[in-house]
């Protein structure tokens, strides 16, 4: 217990010293990913801040569109770190998430050498299995990078659940085993991020292996900062009334509720017209910018006018 | 505090959640790399560490409250201030007693205050001196933090509280003012009474003991929660969970079908891709596989006695109505109508299943339940409704009153369809005792499933084929 995280990581990867943590306090992430045009909620900066003390991955759950890709961004902005990226997909497989054989350019080689003498066999089997033959893939390109790095595994419940296996070992040891080749070792530690949308449960083996944060919807006073940071010139009465009406749809048994993003889209709309107040019948009309299904358009404007006493 | 942590640890076990030897060691790193002061900074870096699912929170929420109450964690704080700064001490702590004690429409006025202004500070205060005014906790008095909660709510009269609050901050200039401004004082009223419930139990932790009072405010999960045992509100949850539920199940079995089978060998582009490596065929290609829907028949007792869990299964039948090809649903009691109908004139499945008891003909008798009289009526009535690439779903505790069981009417629905399967909300140790038939009929079914959980409901939907 007294051995610190990153000291051990370090030791196991056979680095020279542990690295510096890159953040001293949570509320300096706070700052740091607010000056990136972030602005986090305590919770993710607390977390941000272990994921990086604890040297361990963090999985981000929450629905559609509420910054989980983004805080990735910003983090690897913040730090000036490089941002890779492992969109997840059904059917992923190793050869598109880690490595693979250039088997082209190994059955060039092969017809290059021309001779079909046994001894020459076994020069040629290492020859054609050498670093030079391989097609890094994002997860072994994080691994292998000199230079520091944030790895983001985004929508990672898009792969099959088998497939999430191929992660487990890059994800506690920060190490990729080619059989042809050996271990390749982590040269620097990676901050690595997961997003899920939550289509599917994760295996217990991932979950295990990462910190866990579930990124909701803003509340009010948050959102309103976020808008009144992302979209210049408006208001702060008006953002904070678009974040209210934003805010009071969520509640309702919508099938998709608006993201922040669409927030977002509706608060430059607003400011586009000119717009310096909101009312009854301007809302009634611009929700479509907000839901995307006719269905949920019908009953969030039912549920607007009952509940006002219209 | 790592003593605490285990205890803690402990608990969530306890409660139902999975924490693994390893995630107890991270949560303890973490309380090693954070400043302790900071009661929001733990809680976010233990939920972090240790529960890794939106719906294990409340549970993760309520068990901290109980072990890392803020007052136990002011002390503490406070001791180790003392430790730094010896003057401290010496101040005296209780100044405060010289303020008159408010009435209680002062209060009432103070906490309105509170509300509007949305202080924090303040309203910690108002709470912890309403329940030092109102709850009147009695030392070793075995009863449940809800009992004082309520005494206290009742005193405050915060119904009153909630609509003076939607009253004073309701601003005419804001679109839908009067919603919004009813949501937000209902919203603000919540977190009042959580504040007020904290209070409480943080009191009653020091009365009873942490132990004791985690073993009296233990809640199940949800997914464990018997649907025929629940009370109302439990039932309202549940509910709420079925429709992340069946879309979850959803994509489940739509990846589950496409990965299933693959299609023929697409001939074309394993030519084409074998070009590139000289003709040889490396990598095969497939067509898409056509994925076969089943037709799903769901036969669902709505008597009394398992209506609750009827109810649910039909909703997440029909939630999953997009991953079959055909989903008929019938009703039955001691007769037995077909309902399919409403499920596709409402949109909200729920809709449908309320109008079920208004409008389904389903009693033809005496509004017992009759098994044996369902299935001939049901033969004679809907036969042809069935076909061998339907999978049947009976839903019912089978416990027909002492009526005869029929089972060759259940024996000529078994011979026209694929698959039968019987879920039974019962518990299993039930199920061959007293008036059920489940015995005469489970040889008929392909296999009959305890389901009185979510979780099981779960597990069977995804076992289908």
């Amino acid at each position: 217990m007294s051995l610190d995280p990153r000291e051990e990581l370090a030791r196991r990867l056979g680095l020279a010293a542990a690295p510096q943590p890159r953040f001293d306090s949570p509320a300096q992430i706070t700052e740091l990913l607010a000056a990136h045009d972030y602005l986090s909620s305590a919770d993710s900066a607390a977390v941000t801040f272990l994921a990086d003390r604890l040297a361990k991955p963090l999985l981000i759950e929450g629905p559609a569109g509420t910054g989980k890709t983004a805080l990735a961004k910003a983090v690897a902005e913040a730090t000036g770190a490089r941002l890779i990226r492992l969109q997840c997909y059904e059917g992923l497989d190793e050869a598109k998430a880690l490595y693979e054989w250039n088997y082209r350019k190994q059955l060039l080689r092969i017809q290059a050498s021309g001779g079909d003498n046994g001894a020459s066999w076994h020069e040629l089997e290492s020859d054609i299995f050498a670093e030079e033959f391989l097609l890094t893939r994002p997860l072994l390109e994080a691994i292998r990078s000199r230079e520091p790095v944030v790895l983001l595994i985004d929508e990672i419940d898009r792969v099959e659940l088998e497939t999430e296996a191929l992660l487990l070992e890059i994800l506690s040891e920060y190490q990729v085993s080619i059989p042809e080749l050996g271990t390749v070792k982590a040269t620097q530690i990676p901050m690595v991020f997961l997003t899920s949308n939550n289509t599917r449960e994760l295996s217990e083996a991932l979950k295990r292996r990462c910190l866990y944060l579930f990124l909701d919807y803003p509340d009010v006073q948050r959102e309103r900062d976020i808008i009144v940071s992302r979209v210049p010139g408006i208001s702060a009465v008006l953002a904070e009334h678009v974040a209210r009406v934003v805010a009071s749809l969520r509640q309702m048994d919508l099938k998709k509720a608006p993201s922040v993003s669409e927030t977002l889209d509706w608060a430059r709309t607003l400011v586009l017209l000119g717009r310096s107040e909101l009312d009854d019948d301007f809302v009634r009309d611009s929700l479509h910018l907000l839901l995307k299904y006719q269905g949920d358009l019908e009953k969030a404007r039912r549920e607007l006018d009952r509940s006002n006493g219209a | 505090m790592l003593d605490l942590l285990s205890g803690f640890v402990t608990e969530l076990r306890t409660a139902g959640l999975p924490v693994s030897v390893g995630e107890h060691v991270d949560a303890a790193r973490a309380v090693g790399t954070i400043d302790l002061s900071d009661r929001e900074l733990l809680r976010a870096s233990l939920a972090a560490s240790l529960v890794k699912r939106a719906d294990y929170q409340e549970t993760f929420e309520r068990t901290f409250a109980l072990y890392f109450g803020d007052r136990h964690l002011n002390e503490a704080t406070i001791a180790a201030l003392v430790a730094d700064n010896p003057e401290l001490a010496t101040t005296p702590t209780d100044n405060t007693p010289a303020r008159p004690t408010p009435s209680g429409s002062e209060v009432a006025e103070q906490l309105l205050e509170a509300l509007l202004a949305d202080n924090k500070r303040s309203l910690a205060e108002m709470a912890a001196l309403a329940v030092d005014r109102y709850a009147g906790i009695e030392a070793g008095r075995p009863v449940g933090a809800s009992y004082y909660l309520y005494r206290t709510m009742r005193q405050l009269n915060l119904e009153q509280i909630e609509e003076t609050l939607a009253e004073r901050s309701f601003d005419p200039s804001v679109p839908f003012g009067e919603r919004l401004a009813k949501e937000s004082a209902a919203a603000k009223i919540d977190d009042f009474k959580q504040m007020l419930e904290e209070d409480i139990i943080e009191r009653l932790v020091d009365d009873r003991g942490v132990e004791a009072m985690a073993e009296a405010t233990r809640k199940r999960l949800l997914e464990d929660i018997d649907v025929m045992q629940a009370n109302r509100d439990e039932l309202v949850a549940l509910e709420k969970a079925l429709v992340p539920l069946g879309r979850k199940l959803a994509a489940r079995l739509a990846q589950k079908r496409r990965r299933r089978r693959r299609g023929v060998v697409d001939i074309r582009r394993t030519i084409r891709e074998s070009l590139s490596t000289g003709g040889v065929p490396l990598d095969i290609r497939f067509r898409p596989p056509h994925p076969s829907k089943p037709e799903i028949v769901v036969l669902a007792d709505m008597s009394g006695s398992v209506a609750s869990f009827a109810r649910f299964t039909l909703l997440l039948v029909h939630a999953l109505s997009g991953e079959f090809s055909k989903v008929r649903s019938f009703v039955f009691v001691d007769g037995v109508d077909e309902v399919t109908a409403l499920f596709e004139e409402c949109t909200d499945p729920a809709e449908a299943a309320d109008r079920i008891a208004a409008e389904a003909n389903m009693v033809a008798d005496d509004g017992h339940s009759n098994y044996g009289q369902v299935f001939s009526s049901f033969v004679a009535a809907h036969l042809s409704s069935l076909n061998p690439r339907s999978t049947v779903l009976i839903l019912g505790d089978a416990r027909s009153n002492y009526h005869p069981a029929r089972v060759d009417a259940l024996a000529a629905i078994r011979r026209r369809v694929k698959k039968m399967y019987w879920l039974n909300p019962e518990p299993q140790s039930y199920w061959f005792s007293g008036d059920s038939v489940l015995g005469e009929y489970a040889p008929y079914c392909e296999e009959v499933v305890e389901c009185r959980t979510l979780r099981q409901l779960e597990a069977f939907v995804m076992g289908l084929p």
